[in-house]
C-alpha cells in the first residue's frame, strides 16, 4: 500500500495508449532548458553518489573531508567498510532475513490475490460488488489502525517474532491492491478465450493456471515488483511484530538501529546502507519497464 | 546460523508456492466430489476465501478494535468515550505533530507535484528523457531507512572553526560558495521539518514525473499546436491547456501523496526520531504504543489518522463507481 496507484484501467490498454505516442517534439534551440534539466538532475544524483562515494572512503577521512575531495589526489579508496559491516554488525544475516521476509511477503499475496481477483472478475456470487467496493474503500485505510490488535493476537497466537506473522501480515495489508489491480486486468481478458476454453473441457483450474496467469504476466510482474520493494523496504510492520529481535531483523531494521549506534560513523553507515540499497537496485534497473508501467496504470486516464 | 537461515530461505521459497498451488488444486477436486448443482455456489467462496479472510483478519477487525480500544482506559477494563482524544488533543507535543503532518501535507504534496511537474514537461522537450527519467526515479527503489540516512549525511554539521571542513554536501555549498555560517539543517527548528520533507520529496518527485509524462503523451500535439499558432506563448499553453489537461492525473497522484504525508513515519524515525519538534502522528503513534505502552492514547492517535483519510477514501470510492459506471 506504499503505493497506492488509485484506481486502475487496465494495464493492457495503457500500453497501446503509451505506444501510440505522438511523434516527439525535438526541440534543440533551448540551451536553458538543458542547462536546467541537467543541473536539476545532478542534484537529484548528488546524494546517492555521496553515500557511494564515501562507502568506499577510509573512516578518518569520511568524519574530516567531504566526499568531493575523494576525487582528487591522494586517491584513497578502501574495501574495509563493507567487510566490518557485513561481518561485525549482523548485517549479512539481516540481508538473509529480508530475503526471507520478502520473497515469500511477494509470492503470497499476489496467488492469493490472483485468486481472488479471478474469482472477482469471472465468477458470479453474491455480494460480488459490495465486498470488492469494500477492498477499494481498504485502499486508503492506513495500516498504522491495524497495529495494537495485530501486535496483541500476534501475542496469543505466538506468531509476533515469527517470519509466519510478518509473511500474512504484509500479505494482508498488500491484498487490496493487489486485488484491485489484478481483478481489473483479468476482467479486461477477453471473454470468447473464457467460452472456447471452456467449450474445451478445461474447468476453472486449468483456466486460470493455462490461460489467466500465462496472459497476465505483465501485470503480475508489475505487482511483484512493488510487493518486493514494498516489503523489502519496509521498517514499521518489521519493527512491530519482530519486536527488536536481532535474529530475525531485516535489513531496515538493522540499518536504522545502526543509525542510533554508529551515530557519526558515517563510512560505516553508508557502506551499510549500500548493501541494503544494492537488491533493490538491481530489481528496478533490471525490471524498471514492468513497474513504471504498473504504476502509470492506475492514474493516467481520468 | 547463517546455513540454517538459508536452509529456511530456500525452503520458504520452494514450499510456500506449492501449498498455495495445492490449495487451489485440493479444494477445486472437493468441490468436483460435490454434486454439480452445488459447484457454482461454492467454487467463488473457495477462490475469494483467503483473501476475504486475511483482508478481515489484518484491516477490518483490527480497524475496528482499534475504534473501541481508543474508547478504553489504557488497562482496557472501562469505558470512557471520548477521553482519550481530549487527553491526546490537549497535549502540547501531539499538536506539534499534527501540525507537522500539515506541513508535509502541504509542501510534501505540494512541492513533489510541482517538481514532477516540471520535470516531466521539461523531460519531454529533450532526446535524452528517457536517462533523466530513470535517473529521478531511481530513489523510488531504495528504503526510507536508507534514504533518511543519505540525507543525514547531507545534512551534516561542523562547527565553523578554522582547520574544519564541512563533510555534509548541502553546508559545504552554504558555507564555501554562499559564505553563510552553517546550519544544523536536521536541529535548527527553523528549517528541520522542511529538511525531513525534502528527504521525502527527493524520493517521491520520480513517481509523479513519471506517471505525469505519461499523461503528457496522452495530449494531443493538436491542441497544443492550435494555440501556439492563435500566437500563445509557451508559458500560456502551459497554464492554460497542459495543466488543465493533467489535472486529472495530477488530482490521482496527489491522494496518493496525500495518504503518504498523514502516514510519514521511516524517514522521521532514522533522521530525528520524533526530536527537535519533528515528531508527525505516525511516529507519535508508534511511540505511545512501545516507549509509553499507552495502547489507550496510540489508538486514538491511529484513529485520528484515519479520520483524515475519510476524504481521500471518499474520493476513491467516487471515482472508482465512476469508473465501472462507464466500464
Amino acid at each position: 500500500m506504499s503505493v497506492v496507484p488509485v484506481a486502475a484501467p487496465p494495464i493492457a490498454e495503457t500500453r497501446v495508449v503509451a505506444e501510440a505516442k505522438e511523434p516527439r517534439r525535438f526541440t534543440f534551440g533551448s540551451l536553458p532548458l538543458h542547462i536546467a534539466l541537467i543541473l536539476l538532475t545532478v542534484i537529484w544524483i548528488v546524494p546517492t553518489l555521496g553515500l557511494l562515494v564515501s562507502s568506499f572512503r577510509p573512516g578518518f577521512l569520511v568524519n574530516r573531508t567531504g566526499w568531493w575531495t575523494a576525487f582528487s589526489p591522494p586517491f584513497q579508496f578502501t574495501l574495509q567498510n563493507y567487510s566490518d559491516v557485513l561481518q561485525s554488525n549482523n548485517l549479512f544475516a539481516s540481508f538473509l532475513n529480508s530475503l526471507t521476509i520478502a520473497i515469500p511477503a511477494t509470492v503470497i499475496p499476489i496467488a492469493i490475490a490472483a485468486f481472488a481477483a479471478y474469482a472477482f472478475a469471472w465468477m458470479r456470487f453474491p455480494f460480488r460488488n459490495a465486498l470488492f467496493l469494500l477492498l477499494v474503500g481498504l485502499l486508503a485505510v492506513p495500516l498504522q489502525v491495524t497495529l495494537i490488535p495485530v501486535l496483541s493476537a500476534f501475542k496469543v497466537l505466538q506468531l509476533n517474532g515469527s517470519f509466519l506473522g510478518i509473511w500474512l501480515a504484509h500479505t494482508g495489508y498488500g491484498l487490496p491492491f493487489a486485488i484491485y489491480l489484478l481483478r481489473n486486468f483479468f476482467g479486461s481478458l477477453p471473454n470468447d478465450l473464457f467460452e472456447s476454453a471452456s467449450i474445451d473441457g478445461a474447468g476453472p483450474v486449468t483456466m486460470f493456471f493455462r490461460l489467466v496467469l500465462p496472459l497476465s504476466v505483465p501485470a503480475l510482474a508489475s505487482l511483484a515488483i512493488f510487493q518486493f520493494l514494498w516489503t523489502w523496504n519496509d521498517l514499521l510492520v518489521a519493527l512491530v511484530y519482530l519486536g527488536g529481535d536481532p535474529a530475525v531483523a531485516p535489513m531496515t531494521v538493522t540499518v536504522a538501529n545502526l543509525v542510533g549506534s554508529l551515530g557519526q560513523s558515517y563510512e560505516l553507515l553508508t557502506a551499510a546502507a549500500f548493501v541494503s540499497m544494492a537488491l533493490p537496485l538491481v530489481v528496478f534497473l533490471a525490471m524498471q519497464r514492468y513497474f513504471v508501467r504498473g504504476m502509470t496504470a492506475g492514474a493516467v486516464k481520468g | 546460523m547463517d546455513a540454517q537461515r538459508i536452509t529456511f530461505l530456500v525452503g520458504a521459497v520452494v514450499g510456500v508456492p506449492v501449498v498455495l498451488v495445492l490449495y487451489i488444486v485440493v479444494t477445486d477436486w472437493l468441490i468436483r466430489r460435490l454434486p454439480p448443482a452445488q459447484h457454482g455456489r461454492v467454487r467463488p467462496w473457495l477462490w475469494v476465501g483467503p483473501a476475504l479472510l486475511l483482508v478481515t483478519g489484518f484491516l477490518i477487525y483490527p480497524g475496528i478494535a482499534t475504534a473501541w480500544i481508543s474508547l478504553l482506559t489504557n488497562d482496557g477494563k472501562s469505558f470512557v468515550g471520548f477521553a482519550n482524544f481530549g487527553h491526546v488533543l490537549a497535549d502540547h507535543s501531539v499538536l506539534i505533530a499534527i501540525r507537522n503532518n500539515v506541513l508535509w501535507l502541504v509542501f510534501y504534496t505540494g512541492l513533489v507535484l510541482v517538481f514532477g511537474l516540471i520535470l516531466a514537461v521539461m523531460a519531454d522537450r529533450v532526446p535524452y528523457e528517457g536517462a533523466i527519467k530513470s535517473l529521478i526515479f531511481m530513489p523510488m527503489a531504495i528504503s526510507f531507512v536508507a534514504a533518511g540516512l543519505i540525507w543525514s549525511f547531507m545534512y551534516q554539521y561542523q562547527p565553523n572553526l578554522a582547520g574544519v571542513h564541512q563533510t555534509g554536501t548541502l553546508n559545504a555549498v552554504w558555507v564555501n560558495l554562499l559564505h553563510q555560517q552553517p546550519i544544523a539543517w536536521v536541529i535548527d527548528e527553523r528549517v528541520n521539518n522542511f529538511a525531513l520533507i525534502f528527504a521525502a520529496v527527493w524520493v517521491w518527485t520520480g513517481f509523479s514525473m513519471v506517471i505525469t509524462s505519461a499523461a503528457l503523451k496522452g495530449i494531443p500535439p493538436e491542441l497544443t499546436e492550435a494555440a501556439r499558432v492563435d500566437g500563445a506563448t509557451e508559458l500560456q499553453v502551459f497554464f492554460r491547456i497542459t495543466v488543465p489537461l493533467l489535472a486529472p492525473t495530477l488530482t490521482v497522484i496527489g491522494t496518493t501523496l496525500v495518504i503518504f504525508a498523514l502516514k510519514a513515519f521511516d524517514i522521521i524515525y532514522v533522521m530525528t526520531n520524533g526530536l527537535y519538534n519533528t515528531d508527525v502522528m505516525a511516529r507519535r503513534m508508534y511511540g505511545e504504543m512501545f516507549t509509553s505502552q499507552n495502547y489507550a492514547n496510540s489508538a486514538a492517535i491511529a484513529m485520528l489518522l484515519l479520520l483524515a483519510v475519510v476524504p481521500v477514501l471518499i474520493f476513491n470510492l467516487r471515482r472508482f463507481q465512476f469508473q465501472e459506471a462507464i466500464r
